[in-house]
């Protein structure tokens, strides 16, 4: 049982998972979309009162921002009890790929050059964080979700907006991968 | 998400390296599974917890917002190597720095909120 919860958990079983979240947010009257989450903050910080797009009674969203902290507990739950240690078991092509670009082999889950201390303490790690991080926001509400609403609550609704979307969120994703990292890294 | 490293950068660059199935498992998994559930959910008219039928919101038609703000989020999701989810999950995970990066999709929301009547929908 140890061995189970520490070990990494198979793709199968975390789809399972996550749908069952759908599943149980959806048996209480709610959906499954966490990027709706980005806009409740916006608009309990207070700037409803001067645009448009966050002027809404964002209380009654409160359920999605514990679900979010939730997941933040659910984060450290996972690192704290659950964790072996052991760094990604990555495919071979995809190290090969990264270490031309000046990875080092993975030791953890996220690249030290990435997420370190010292990394975002340089102009290039904080941009790199900022400029991924704006991108993300800023998309994830034009595009009207994210991976959990489009990917997985929309297709599972089969929607063609969220075919879309996730048509749209590789087209992005290809282009940073293949045309901007070589560049950038 | 965090057992099956979902929220591993690594397995994102995997992921549109089309080097791994591993990611498209997690969410292909939820799909198939998802699509069958709500098929079910319709076709029985399963009801929520107070008793209300559960409904699907159609989202609106259109092409560009979908096919541009995801291409957007798109290029954030292969920079950062997360999606809001796992933004959060790291920073629950220890992954402090990644505060960096929700901090910013806040703004980034923000910024959509300032602009949006000025972007093809």
């Amino acid at each position: 049982m140890i061995e189970f919860l520490t070990q990494p958990w198979s793709w199968w079983f975390s789809g399972i998972l996550i749908v069952s979240i759908m599943f149980f947010l959806l048996y209480f009257g709610k959906s499954f979309g966490i990027s709706a989450n980005l806009r409740t903050i916006c608009a309990a910080s207070g700037v409803g009162k001067r645009v448009k797009f966050f002027d809404f009674n964002w209380r009654n969203q409160l359920w999605n921002l514990v679900f979010l902290a939730g997941s933040i507990i659910g984060g450290f739950i996972a690192h704290k009890f659950m964790s072996n240690g052991e760094p990604v078991q990555l495919a071979e092509a995809t190290i090969a790929d990264l270490n031309a670009l000046g990875f080092l082999n993975p030791t953890s889950i996220q690249p030290e050059e990435l997420f370190s201390w010292e990394a975002i303490f340089t102009f290039k790690g904080f941009f790199i964080l900022a400029l991924g991080g704006l991108l993300v926001g800023f998309g994830t509400r034009y595009a009207g979700g994210c991976t959990s609403g489009h990917a997985i609550s929309g297709l599972a609704d089969l929607q063609l907006p969220s075919l879309i979307a996730v048509i749209g969120f590789f087209i992005g994703g290809l282009i940073m991968t293949f045309g901007i990292f070589p560049l950038l890294f | 998400m965090a057992k099956s490293e979902a929220l591993s950068w690594y397995r994102i660059q995997e992921m549109f390296r089309f080097q791994s199935f591993h990611m498209y498992g997690i969410i292909g998994t939820a799909v198939v599974l998802g699509v069958l559930g709500i098929a079910l959910i319709k076709k029985f008219n399963v009801r929520d917890n107070e008793g209300n039928p559960i409904v699907f919101y159609p989202k609106a038609k259109s092409v560009t917002r979908y096919l541009l703000g995801g291409a957007i989020f798109g290029l954030g999701w292969a920079l950062s190597g997360a999606c809001p989810g796992p933004i959060a999950v790291n920073i629950g995970y220890g992954y402090l720095s990644m505060a960096i990066v929700f901090l910013f999709a806040t703004i980034g929301t923000f910024i959509y909120g300032l602009v949006k009547d000025k972007l093809p929908h």
